[in-house]
């Protein structure tokens, strides 16, 4: 039962065959069994449980339970849920409990889903392995030596072990779709504005998004719907009509046009991994694709100007911890090294709470963002980053008058060994080589799984469309999807 | 260009966090091979490009000027983490 989809579970509760609270029991169980691989933070099963009785019993009485009434959701441990601890895996919010929910987190109320726990991450996203975690890296469940990838790994190793069949991520630089594919699970970047940001603890607002990862198409494109549409609490977030994703899922589009991206297939992208893509292609053309090979100049430029966008915006929104209104404040913050004593007392507590309460990849990129931003080099580094930036999306727009889907590998590698990257923070950074353009040109993305390599790993297809065309994402991925099934294996945990 | 530990110790100050001696020389030297590594962005000829700030350029979201329920001063002091009953509490700023 645990490997079942959203959709089967909503069959069985809605036959009478189970309820939502059996459910929940047995994932309860299930996740304490799995406990060594880390992917939950935190897990409430009282808490968990009562949401469950309420849905059964509205059930039971024959009100609307709503599109996901009873379904479990696993959290990533950035969103705000009332009253709930919500650290970003960080020490620095050791504690918190946000006073109101995110949007999406309210959508998910009012869809009847059961919120199933804090998921494990990258301290405040900020990483591809979710090594970089105040609580320990979450283990991946196809290979326990292994990361899940990141920063949203604990929430595709959820849906990948079992632990719920949905969960929720985001997406900054290839934070969704990176880990669902060294995981074996499907996860989509929506358009930026297509999701509410309201409630998601920032890390770099204009580029950061909110996605599903599930085992499959149909329940993706479920969860979209739950959480897509306009917000005033976020004037980022778009006034366009949400399409009823399920409706059209299984309708192939009418044009399949699709896109190979050159600078994809570079060096560095691991063998099996190229040629698990390249299946992918011969499969479209025998469903009757039209396959262009298509050029984005400027993608190799997208790695150094991610590099300088996110960590400045992110020196700017994580400045708010300062151990004054909220977060971690050090107990001791009298002078300790050369020239301290000069610094205000307030100032002082401010650098030693933060000192405490941050990892160091956390500090490398506020430094690295208050560095690009300071007086002098803003125009050398940030400006220069945003005009390139600007280049990136004229890439993907030249691209997408032409054809209606690009595709091509999500991660260059398989999943890596827990320990490998960290020493070195650059080659960290390229595991998101193919994954961080979308982020930065805003376009919609999703990586689904596509096949193993011979080692027993999974490996991801990602598919880019253009702004808000998630529909056309989908039904293109659908038609792979439904010639395969590489969604239906599961890991074998312990 | 080349950092060196004087000016990461300037940035860290700015960026209000303490780094040790030791941090210090690593953070130097993490950061000269960053920073190296997105200097390659000079090569991309960007005369007369304009910035660009969101993937989707949204401008000028207006909403009326209403009054809603603020946050609860309890709720808003909530996960201070020193506090009276009225406010967060601070080092002295002025002598």
């Amino acid at each position: 039962m645990s490997q079942d989809t959203a959709v089967a579970m909503l069959a069985r509760m809605e036959s009478g065959e189970v309820t939502s609270e059996e459910i929940v029991r047995s994932l309860l169980d299930r996740a304490d069994h799995e406990r060594r691989l880390n992917v939950f933070v935190h897990l409430d099963a009282d808490h968990v449980l009562d949401q469950a009785r309420a849905v059964d019993r509205r059930r039971k009485a024959g009100e609307p339970v709503g599109r996901l009434g009873g379904v479990p959701v696993a959290i990533k441990d950035l969103l705000c849920v009332r009253g709930e601890p919500t650290t970003c895996s960080s020490r620095m919010l050791k504690g918190f409990r946000p006073p109101y929910d995110a949007t999406v987190i309210d959508r998910l109320r009012n869809a009847g889903a059961i919120l199933f726990g804090k998921t494990n991450m990258d301290e405040f996203a900020m990483g591809s392995s979710t090594e970089n975690s105040a609580y320990g890296p979450t283990l991946n469940p196809w290979d326990e030596t292994r990361v899940p990838g990141g920063s949203s790994g604990g929430s595709a190793a959820a849906v990948a072990a079992g632990l719920a069949p949905l969960s929720l991520g985001s997406d900054t630089g290839g934070s969704i779709r990176q880990p669902a594919a060294v995981c074996g699970v499907v996860g989509l970047k929506p358009t930026y504005g297509r999701v509410s940001r309201y409630g998601l603890i920032a890390f770099a607002s204009s580029l950061d998004q909110i996605g599903p990862f599930a085992h499959d198409l149909t329940d993706t494109a479920l969860l979209l719907k739950v959480i897509s549409g306009r917000d005033p609490r976020d004037a980022t977030s778009v006034d366009l009509p949400v399409p009823d994703y399920s409706a059209t899922l299984d309708t192939p589009p009418e044009k399949l046009r699709i896109g190979i991206v050159r600078e994809f297939f570079g060096e560095g992208l691991d063998p099996e991994v190229a040629s698990a893509i390249q299946e992918a292609v011969k499969l479209y053309e025998k469903a009757g694709a039209t396959i262009k090979e298509v050029s984005l100049p400027h993608s190799k430029y997208g790695v150094p100007a991610y590099y300088i966008v996110a960590p400045a915006e992110c020196s700017s929104n994580l400045a708010r911890y300062d151990g004054t209104t909220y977060g971690h404040r050090a107990e001791d913050y009298s002078p300790k090294y050369p020239g301290e004593e000069n610094i205000a007392e307030l100032v002082r507590m401010m650098m030693v709470s933060r000192a405490e309460g941050f990892g160091p990849e956390v500090k490398r990129r506020i430094m690295l963002g208050t560095f690009a931003l300071s007086a002098g080099y803003a125009d050398q580094y940030y400006n220069k980053a945003l005009q390139v930036r600007r280049k990136i999306r004229g890439d993907f727009d030249a691209a997408f008058r032409e054809v209606d889907v690009l595709l091509g590998p999500t991660s260059p590698t398989p999943a890596f060994k827990l320990g490998e990257r960290t020493a070195d923070p650059l080659s960290m950074y390229l595991s998101d080589i193919y994954t961080i353009t979308a982020n930065l040109a805003g376009i919609p993305g999703l990586s689904l799984p596509c096949g193993f390599t011979s080692q027993k790993l999974p490996i991801g297809l990602q598919l880019l469309a253009a702004p808000f065309a998630e529909e056309t994402l989908l039904r293109t991925a659908r038609v792979f999807e439904r010639a395969t099934d590489w969604h239906t294996r599961r890991p074998k945990t312990a | 260009m080349s950092l060196s530990n004087d000016d990461v110790a300037k940035v860290a100050l700015l960026a209000r966090l303490r780094v040790s001696p030791e941090e210090l020389s690593t953070f130097t030297g993490q950061l000269n091979s960053i920073v190296d590594y997105v200097a390659h962005l000079q090569e991309v000829d960007t005369e007369g490009v304009e910035p660009l700030a969101h993937g989707v350029e949204v401008r000028n979201v207006f909403r009326d000027d209403a009054r809603g329920e603020p946050l609860s001063r309890e709720d808003a002091l909530a996960n201070a983490p020193k506090r009276n009953a009225t406010g967060f509490l601070v080092p002295a700023v002025l002598d």
